[in-house]
Order: C-alpha cells, then structure tokens, then sequence
C-alpha cells in the first residue's frame, strides 16, 4: 500500500519535473550565456530519480505481492517464483510503459551529459523536444494505464500472470527491445533540434552515430530474444512467423540500419541531409506506432495479448502531434542541402549506401503493407484477411539477391570517385566457386530450381568476399564483421528454410510410430506437483535408421493460477542441427499431440545474429 | 526551350515515379494472390461457392467435441449460430482447448466441413475471438 502511494507520488512528481525543465528551457534559449544553467540539469536528474522510483515501488509491490495495486492483483500470484514476480512488473502493460518512461527519462539525462561540445541552443531544443515526448507518456500513464490504481477492499490473491510469459528470455526481452525503440527517441528529437538550428552537418552526425548505432544494437538483440523465445516456448518450431506483431519490430529495423549507413555519408561527405532527418523521423514513428498496434488489438495477430482501445486512441493522438509537428518542423526550416565539396560520382560509397537505403525501404514498404493491409480492408470492406509467409517470401528473395550481390561489391568502393574497379580474375574464381556450390545443395536438397541456385551463388559470393576482406590491410573490421554475420545468417535461414523436416502424430502411453528409417516410441510418462504448476514429463526415445537411441522428456505443464496448459519442448541442439519434441496435451484420453522436428542450422542463426551485434558494438567503441 | 539540366530531372523524376508505381502494381498483384480470408462459421454457410483456395475459421472449439485418432484431430467451430467440423493431422498450439477461441487454416470440402493444414490459438486465455464474443452477447 505505502510503495503503490510512494510510486504514484513519485510518477506526479516526473510529471511536474517535465513542465519545470520546459520552464527553464525556454528561459535558457533567451539567455545569452553561453552555457546551459546547472538546474536544467539536475531538474532532468529529479525527473530521472523520481521515475526511477517510482519503477523501484512497482517491483517491490509485485515482490511484497501487494494486492491492494490493481497492476499486481492482474499480473502477479504469491506462489510464483521471486525471478518472476520482478520480471512480471513489466511483462504487462502498465508495467512495460512505465519501463518505456524510465529508458527515456534516462537517455535524456545522459544525453544532456554527453553533449557538452555541442552548440546550447541544440542541446536545449533537443531536450524539449525528448520532454514533449515524456510529458505525452507520462500524462498517457496517468490518464489511460495508471500502475498504481488501488483496490479497495485488498483481494487476498492475485490473478497471476500468464505462464507462457514465465521465461527466462521473456523477461530481458521488453526491456531490450525497448532500449532500442527509446533510443531512436533521441536521434527523433536530436535530428529535429538540430533542424532547426541549422546544426545538421559532420560534427552532429559523428555524435548522433553513437545514438543510432546502440539503438540498432539493442533493437537487434531484442529481436533475437523474442525469436529465441518464440522459437522454444510457443512450440511452433519456428523463429520468424511473419506476424504482425514481429513484424512491427522489423520495420523499424530496416529504417534504423538504413539511417545506420546514410549517417555516414552524412559524416564523411556532409550529404543527404533531407534524407537522414526523413530516416531518423520515420524511425521513431515506427517505433511508436508500433506500440500503438501492439496494445491498441487493432492487429489481427496471433501473438495479441488483452488490450483496451481506449489506449490505443491516445497513443494515435500522440502519434499525430509528433507526426505533425515533425513535418510542420521539416517543412518550415531549410536544410542547406548545397554540398561544399565536390560532387560526387557515380560509382561512389555513397552510391552503394544509397542503393542500401533503397533496398531497405523496399524491405520496408513490404513489410509494412503486408502488415497494415488487413487492417485497411477491414476497416473499407469488412472482410478479415490475414497475409502469410508466401507473399513476404515472393516480394523478398527477389531482391535479396540483387542486394547480395551488390552488397559483395558496394563496400570495395572509395567515397567521392572510384574508377571502375579493374577486373580481377580471382572474382570469377569466386563466381565459380560459388556456382558450384549452389547447385551442389540443391541437388542434395531436391530443391531444383534456378531460383534457388541463383540466390544460395549470390549468398556465396557474399560469403567469400567477406572472409576474403579479413585479410585486407587497413580493413574496417567491424564493419566487415557485421556483413560477414550478415551473410552467414542469410546462408542459415536459406539452409534451415530447405533442409527443415517435420512430423506429428497422436500417441498413447507405449505407441511406437515408424517415420521413413526411423522411428519414435513413447516410453515414460510421469507427473511432478511444483510450486505453481504440476507438471506430466513424457519420455520419448527416437530410433535412427543405425539404431542409435536418442531421449527426449518433453514436458506439458499445467499451471494453477491462471489454469493454463503450456509445453516445454525438448531441444537437442548441436553445431548442424536441432532436434526438436514437444507434446502437448488435448484431452484426457491418454493420447498426446507430438511433434517431432528437424532444425538445421538454428545455432548458426542465433550466432549470427549475435555476432551482427557485436559488429556494431566494435564500431561504437571505434575511433573515428 | 528548357535547359539540360531541366530535362535530365525531368527524365529523373519519371523515372523514379514509374519505378514506384511499377513496385506497388508488383506488390498488390501479391497480395491478392497471397491474402487469406478470415470468415466465421456463419459467413461460410452463406458462401456461394467453394472454391480450394486457403481460408482461415475462426471462432470457438465446441465443448466435447474434440475427438483424437492416432493420426488426426476432429472438432467443431462454433459461432453458436453455426458450426463447421474440422479435420486436422498435426501438431496443435498449447492454448488449443474446448471452449476456447481457435482459428483454422485450410482447404473447405464443403459448407460444414474443413480440412485444416494450421491450427492458431492466441496467447492469452481470456481471449475470445470478437464475433464470438458478439454471438455471446446477443444470446
């Protein structure tokens, strides 16, 4: 009771901050000093402090289980592990908003800390412009998602939270991901304070470089630990459903890696001013309206969790305002587009980076429409529709290999001009090579298509001159990283994609089923009571073609509070391939749904990712 | 009449347009390829032809219907107006139970009968798929 007062207190007392450094703000433009005043800065420090807080009282009312807060009578349960009940205090709405508050008060205030070299006026507009966006969030917090209303008479039990969301992955997915979709918060209000202050040239772009690429770095990590999550807990055997709720999380993905590559046009060659303030807009509308579609239900999804429209209609009246006043900001101030350095030529860094840019808005305009469709369709025609996988998978491997192969060759070229590199024979060696190799998998795949031996050639063209470019002097090695990565993943998904095989079937207790050479026998059955769930633990053996025994001990486990069924899946992964079990239980006849599948190459896509990121980490900590 | 320079941007500016207009044509001929229509039990006793393109049944597993083989799954949607029986042989979701909401994926042999290639439950176990919802209501 006293941590939910204390909390909500404190989220007022964030609220009154933000209207005091808007004060201060408009009085520190006027003045002539040149420095920011000190009380801007520890009003952003209070404001931090007291969010701070007031996230601190909602984790200790959900450990203390403190029913009298409406948010952990909803979420949380007295039975449920410690690790959970911290983690459940932002694995629902309240909770997570308020986490999305807490990141943007914090990034403001080191903002305001690491940009001391920066001209005042910038600075400040910058962070009006952030503290237009927390007053939004905080007013929406107070008004529509308050996470310390009370209830009176105090209930005794909570109503528990939804076990699916009782995972390790889950609970450091939303705080990741949420790092990443903040960050693009700043580069929004960044770009815009510097618009308008004409400020928008090398020095700003260097500065701002590090904003987007630790965005891009968490957005990226957040994405994987939802697709790792996705893949072992909802038992689709899966990593990527094309679902509109994963999908929201790519869009701004795509602008963010686009604007990770325009900024540095911007910084070497002062160019593309337009196009990057378009980029960095766009990035941060994404991001919220991608909040806005997640909790609004207005998605059509599987992944959906309960929702409330009213919240939705203040997160697009929000979206509006910040859509408006950026383009009303962009129209209004010039950008002195006037390039002072020569020009530049056709075959160019920056033209590679250009075709990038356009690869990614292409990736992105498919995404987006395949997303946004059925939502527009429904609202004119009343028909519900849902888009799968065939159509990303037709609009996007296309152009996947032209971006392939234009990304081999992009990078070898110098910024300004660079002649027509001379041909090397060892390219057509490669090419070759690379052929050879293709059509290699396919046959052994029984995938004949020219298709795909076009696509797996251009993947290995990529492949090879990428560990070629190891071994190059003065190489820029994080970049190089991030697109040897790149390729390895792209080459995992492909594998994965045609060397995929699945099989299900209902077994009783003792059933013994033959797939192809080999087959799967049902051998143990037993039941555990736990603390918050009872658990049935299957045993499966799996019998290959040379005889050799294989165990699984998928799990289903039935949860009492709320009463829900999930499976644990049984996954044996090794360097090539996953093996993966998972039973669920339908009924009480004695028949469980199995679903036996081989994954090739998942390690080798998480990996990839990973080291995507660790790419981008290099070239954060690199001196320009 | 016009300088060089105007005529290049010119040439530029369509080409680009044209280049876009191109991508949407590409994009939308896709998606109508591609869509999967979401009906009702009750929209599909009013369709007028069956044709064997994909649709998507989305309402609730009828209390004591679902029946196990060792090789598939039966049940029935139901709108509680109307109700098409299903027939599915894979694996099914972890919140697919009896009286809760479900979509399926597939192929209809005719007006009361659906031969399922996917099974959808949604992740959360209040939820209800809006016309059932609705059908409740007006009961």
């Amino acid at each position: 009771m006293f941590y939910t007062q204390l909390g909500n207190y404190s989220l007022v007392f964030g609220f009154i901050f933000s209207l005091i450094i808007f004060f201060f703000c408009f009085k520190g433009i006027n003045n002539k000093s040149k420095k920011i005043e000190t009380n801007i800065f520890s009003f952003l420090f209070l404001q931090f402090l007291s969010i701070s807080l007031s996230f601190i009282c909602l984790i200790i009312s959900f450990v203390l289980s403190d029913f009298s807060n409406e948010t952990v009578y909803n979420n949380s349960h007295t039975t449920k592990p410690l690790f959970y009940k911290i983690s459940g205090s932002w694995g629902n709405h309240e909770g997570s908003l308020l986490l999305w508050l807490l990141v943007l008060v914090f990034f403001v205030f080191i903002f305001s800390l690491t940009s001391k070299k920066h001209p005042k006026e910038y600075r400040i507009l910058t962070i009006v412009f952030q503290e237009v966006i927390i007053f939004g969030f905080i007013s929406f917090l107070l008004i529509t998602s308050n996470p310390f209303n009370i209830i009176f008479p105090t209930p005794v039990e909570g109503l528990g939270l939804n076990p699916i969301l009782q995972d390790p992955a889950l609970a450091i997915h939303p705080p990741i991901l949420y790092l990443g979709y903040v960050g693009s918060s700043i580069i929004f209000s960044s770009s815009l304070a510097a618009l308008t202050q004409n400020y928008i040239n090398k020095s700003w772009a260097s500065h701002i470089k590090k904003w987007i690429i630790s965005s891009w770095i968490f957005l990226t990590l957040g994405i994987l630990v939802g697709s790792i999550w996705a893949y072992y807990e909802l038992g689709w055997g899966g990593f990527w459903f094309w679902d509109a709720v994963e999908n929201i999380s790519l869009m701004p993905w795509f602008c963010l890696t686009a604007l990770l590559h325009t900024i540095l046009v911007l910084e070497k060659r002062n160019l593309l001013k337009k196009w990057t303030l378009i980029l960095s807009i766009t990035t941060f509308t994404l991001s919220v309206s991608g909040t806005f579609l997640v909790r609004s239900g207005i998605l059509n999804s599987v992944h959906t969790f309960a929702n409330d429209p009213s919240r939705g209609i203040f997160i697009l009246i929000f979206l509006f305002i910040l859509i408006i006043l950026s383009i009303v900001i962009f129209f209004f101030f010039q950008v002195n587009d006037r390039p002072t350095i020569k020009k530049s030529f056709l075959f160019s860094k920056e033209t590679a980076i250009m075709i990038n840019n356009l690869f990614m808005m292409y990736f992105l305009s498919v995404v987006l429409i395949g997303t946004i469709y059925p939502i527009i369709l429904e609202v004119l025609s009343d028909n519900r529709v849902s888009i799968g996988p065939p159509f990303y998978n037709k609009l996007l491997y296309p152009f996947l290999i032209l971006f392939l192969i234009i990304m081999a060759f992009g990078t070898k070229l110098n910024w300004i001009n660079s002649t027509l590199p001379k041909v090397r024979y060892i390219n057509f060696f490669y090419l070759f090579i690379s052929i050879l190799i293709s059509i290699y998998i396919v046959e052994i795949t029984e995938t004949k298509y020219l298709f795909s031996t076009v696509l797996f050639g251009a993947n290995f063209i990529l492949i090879i001159k990428t560990t070629e470019d190891f071994f190059v002097k003065n190489n820029n090695f994080s970049q190089n990283l991030a697109h040897f990565a790149f390729s390895i993943f792209i080459l995992s998904i492909l594998l994965n994609g045609v060397l995929s095989k699945e099989f299900s079937a209902n077994m009783k207790y003792g059933d013994e089923i033959k797939i192809n050479e080999s087959s799967i026998k049902f051998v143990n059955l037993e039941t555990i009571n736990k603390k918050n769930y009872k658990s049935i633990i299957t045993g499966f053996q799996i019998i290959d073609k040379n005889g050799k025994i294989e165990n699984f001990n998928p799990e289903v486990r039935i949860y009492n509070q709320p009463e829900i069924l999930t499976s644990e899946a049984d996954i044996k992964s090794d360097i090539f391939s996953d093996k993966f079990l998972v039973v669920n239980l339908l009924k009480d006849d004695g028949y469980f749904n199995v679903r036996y599948q081989i994954k090739p190459f998942m390690l080798w896509i998480w990996t990839s990712i990973v080291l995507l990121s660790i790419g981008g980490m290099l070239s954060f900590f690199r001196r320009v | 009449m016009y300088g060089k320079k105007v005529k290049l941007r010119i040439i530029f500016l369509s080409l680009i347009f044209l280049i876009s207009l191109l991508t949407i044509f590409f994009i939308l001929k896709s998606l109508e390829e591609n869509v999967v229509y979401f009906k009702s039990p009750t929209d599909i006793k009013e369709i007028i032809e069956i044709s064997d393109k994909k649709i998507r049944v989305g309402g609730m597993v009828k209390k004591g219907s679902v029946v196990l083989s060792s090789d598939k799954i039966n049940f029935i949607i139901t709108d509680f107006k109307n109700e098409v029986n299903v027939v599915y042989s894979g694996a099914v979701p972890n919140l697919f139970a009896e009286e809760k909401g479900v979509v399926a994926e597939g192929i209809l042999r005719d007006r009361n009968f659906l031969n399922a290639k996917k099974i959808l439950a949604k992740h959360d176990e209040n939820y209800m798929p809006p016309e059932v919802k609705k059908a409740l209501e007006e009961k």
